[in-house]
């Protein structure tokens, strides 16, 4: 067993993040990390007629991407991963057709990533695969429509809102020897702490990332002196103070090196209110941002933890409260963390 | 020009009413769309919204609330009329040409523009 404590694993042949590709849309490529991104959509459609054939052009996009970059056929890789945020995770499954390799969707809202980073290392470090696409996307327009009032509504949104990124991230897990590594995965449990508002994600998703993240640190003994970057999915501006004030309280002073993608993604002046999220969002930011950090050492050792708010529009209209979930991701350049 | 003034005044009000219930509640667009509509109704019906309206005319009656003065409006008038069966028709009556024109406006629309991203 390499389990540890009641939610982690740690894998004592780590799995490889071989290579990731990023594909945003405009807004994105206008923010504080554009220079990281692989591509940039200037026409956030793609020439397609609806939002959500756009978006699906975008996920496909990025696993063609990751393919050329890393030199590989479709054929080469044994399982793809992936979900979105539509209906019947659409903008995966219709890519998963195109590609052709063996697909399992999943859907953790915007902690699919991590969800799929997880279950990738489990199936490459338990020797059942070679190499394991995982992708996940969303559409700022698409998702509006999704989730909240089609655009021609012309809704107004609160100061608590955030901005679904515009984006699709992919990464190959394999069993390679190339750094970085993942090293360790702690798996969430569903939190809810009440929180109706579905323009208020960050409060409700923060509670969900701060219980990920001291499973984490109870379940392996490591301390946030271990890890030069902690960074969240997509809990915004008010959801990164809330984690930040909640840490604190348990005792884990992360104040230097905690962020979160969705407040990374755009920058105060785009004028987003809360900042980014969506699926898309930790997505790209890993893929673009924080893996482009860790090939050039810059990071060596960082706590990657995409949060999802597991809410749909029937449980938004009929009242309910929102359950959260987070997945954290240690990845490593020298797996040292744990061995002593 | 004091009626440009009172109808600016009186429909900014209905607005900035709108925009309180908006930033300090919970309730969304669509709760306070209904809450406004009803309202518009039941001022009316107790006779406070003519009064309104006489003030502030289309500041009082462009807004969504009323809406909810046409439909009440609309269904007295034909109370007095035709009698009980009026409560059912008038308000859809008085109302039919507006409603008309959304949906052949929004057709024409929907023909001519496309959806496109928020900035």
């Amino acid at each position: 067993m390499h389990k540890i404590g009641r939610q982690t694993i740690r894998f004592p042949n780590p799995p490889s993040i071989s290579n990731t590709a990023s594909i945003v849309g405009p807004k994105e490529a206008e923010g504080p990390l554009k220079i990281y991104f692989d591509k940039v959509e200037t026409d956030d459609t793609c020439g397609e007629t609806s939002y959500e054939k756009a978006e699906e052009c975008i996920c496909y996009t990025a696993i063609q991407t990751l393919l050329q970059k890393e030199k590989l056929q479709a054929t080469d890789i044994d399982y793809y991963l992936g979900g979105d945020l539509l209906n019947q995770i659409i903008s995966t499954s219709f890519t998963a057709q195109k590609i052709a390799i063996p697909f399992f969707g999943l859907y953790n809202a915007c902690a699919t990533f991590s969800e799929g980073m997880q279950l990738a290392a489990c199936l490459v470090s338990g020797q059942f695969a070679k190499n394991v696409i995982v992708s996940s996307s969303s559409h700022f327009s698409s998702a509006e429509r999704q989730y909240r009032s089609p655009l021609e509504s012309g809704i107004q949104r609160k100061m608590t809102a955030q901005w679904t990124v515009t984006g699709s991230g992919a990464v190959v897990i394999s069993n390679q020897q190339k750094s970085p590594y993942i090293t360790h995965i702690t798996t969430g449990i569903v939190q809810d702490y009440g929180v109706k508002e579905a323009d208020n994600m960050g409060t409700a998703m923060a509670p969900a990332a701060v219980e990920t993240i001291i499973a984490h640190f109870n379940d392996t003994g490591f301390e946030p002196k271990d890890y030069d970057l902690i960074i969240t999915g997509d809990l915004g501006t008010i959801g990164k103070e809330i984690s930040m004030d909640l840490l604190s309280r348990e005792g884990f002073n992360v104040s230097n090196i905690y962020t979160d993608c969705g407040v990374e993604i755009f920058s105060e002046e785009q004028d987003t209110h809360a900042r980014g999220s969506g699926a898309g969002c930790s997505a790209v930011v890993f893929s673009g941002y924080i893996y482009k950090k860790l090939r050039n050492k810059e990071l060596n050792r960082v706590l990657f933890v995409p949060t999802g708010a597991l809410l749909s529009p029937t449980t938004t209209l009929q009242g309910d409260s929102i359950p959260c979930i987070a997945h954290a991701v240690t990845i490593e350049n020298e797996p040292q963390l744990g061995r002593g | 020009m004091a009626d440009y003034f009172w109808v600016f005044v009186v429909g900014g009000i209905i607005c900035v009413i709108g925009q309180i219930i908006q930033d300090t509640t919970k309730l969304l667009p669509a709760h306070i769309l209904v809450l406004y509509v009803v309202t518009g109704a039941i001022l009316t019906g107790i006779g406070i919204y003519p009064k309104i309206v006489e003030v502030g005319q289309s500041g009082a009656t462009v807004p969504i609330m009323g809406f909810g003065y046409s439909l009440a409006k609309g269904a007295m008038e034909a109370v007095d009329k035709d009698g009980f069966i009026g409560a059912f028709t008038g308000g859809i009556s008085a109302t039919s040409a507006g409603v008309a024109a959304v949906v052949l406006f929004g057709y024409i629309a929907a023909i001519l523009g496309n959806s496109k991203t928020k900035r």
